[in-house]
């Protein structure tokens, strides 16, 4: 059974963008949505909340979600479905799929990559990671409850594709947080 | 337990909703059967649609022109889906139609709804249809004459 989405689309959906921006020019710095919207089983109200705002008829969509949430976003945001190395958007709520079989974008239009909106545990500011790149004056430390074993490997491996990569928006609860594709990680 | 009704004869009420104004569904609503409640799913909202044409048989599709457009998504206690969308910004309409929808497609309520609502529009939209020919009938021009004067 559907359940509704955003009570005000217009008003929350902005919000939640603005969320986003905040992350994705500030990565690592956790952003905090307003409570109210009821996600589907299978997904958290941060994810649920992204990509009512990001995703609609022209942004292909794949997922590892469910069919519950699958009806919710068919419904919600419409997005067609696709394959791994089509999509605009990956939501992978369990299992990681490798970010090498995603579309990195290509030289000239490097903006058109995928973006992965990873759900995971949980999103702590203060310890874990040290975050560096462009949008972070020193670092940030972002440490990350529940994070897919190959995510690291991934990551450090698509350095070597830039200006193309993947730009990931790690959603746990109400929480969000970005890593845009120029952010370094280092474990400690 | 919903089952699906014949696809014709949604498409048949669907429309007729569609093309009736929220005061014409609320009068036949008074003596029908109370309408369960719903929770909205969508809307009522209202936004622009855009129209496609093509010009000639084979040619390129072009876009026409934009439509108001409103249109609601309810769901009802047992887990029935109805949509509406209607021309301009009835939103009254368009919520009242995606009850119906949903209500309609419930095996058990559908004959008395039929009867007390549908029949009715349909009966009065094919009144109006009449009319409308009648009028236009009475203002034909034969162009008989033309033909054998020359």
């Amino acid at each position: 059974m559907i359940t509704p989405a955003f009570a005000d689309p217009v008003r929350d959906s902005q919000h939640c963008f603005r969320a986003v921006l905040e992350a994705m020019s500030r990565p690592g710095r956790v952003q905090r949505l307003p409570q109210g919207l009821v996600p589907p089983p299978g997904l958290d109200a941060a994810t649920a909340a992204v990509l009512l705002t990001l995703s609609d008829a022209e942004t292909p969509l794949w997922h590892d979600a469910g069919d519950a949430a699958d009806a919710w976003l068919r419904f919600h945001c419409g997005s067609p479905s696709a394959t791994l190395a089509d999509a605009a958007f990956v939501l992978a709520t369990t299992a990681m799929p490798a970010l090498a079989g995603m579309n990195a974008g290509s030289d000239e239009e490097p903006e058109s990559g995928t973006t992965l909106i990873l759900q995971v545990a949980s999103l702590e500011g203060g310890a874990g990671w040290r975050l560096s790149g462009p949008g972070i004056e020193r670092h940030h430390h972002l440490s990350v409850g529940g994070l897919p074993a190959n995510f690291i490997g991934d990551w450090q491996a698509q350095r070597g594709l830039f200006p193309r990569g993947v730009d990931v928006l790690l959603c746990a609860g109400h929480d969000l947080a970005a890593l845009p594709r120029t952010t370094m990680i280092e474990e400690g | 337990m919903i089952v699906s009704p014949d696809i014709e004869a949604r498409r048949r009420w669907m429309g007729l909703l569609a093309r009736a104004g929220h005061d014409a569904i609320e009068a036949q609503l008074t003596a029908a059967p109370p309408l369960p409640p719903h929770a909205r799913l969508r809307g009522p909202e209202t936004g622009l649609v855009m129209l496609r044409g093509r010009a000639g048989g084979d040619g390129a599709a072009f876009n026409l022109s934009e439509m108001t457009v409103t249109r609601c998504a309810v769901s009802l206690a047992d887990g029935a889906v109805g949509h509406a969308y209607v021309a301009g910004r009835d939103q009254r309409q368009a919520e009242l139609a995606a009850v119906l929808d949903a209500a309609l497609q419930d095996p058990a309520r559908r004959p008395a709804l039929m009867a007390a609502v549908i029949e009715p529009l349909a009966a009065a939209e094919a009144e109006a249809r009449a009319a409308q020919s009648r009028k236009a009938a009475a203002t034909r021009v034969q162009f008989f004459t033309m033909a054998t004067m020359r």
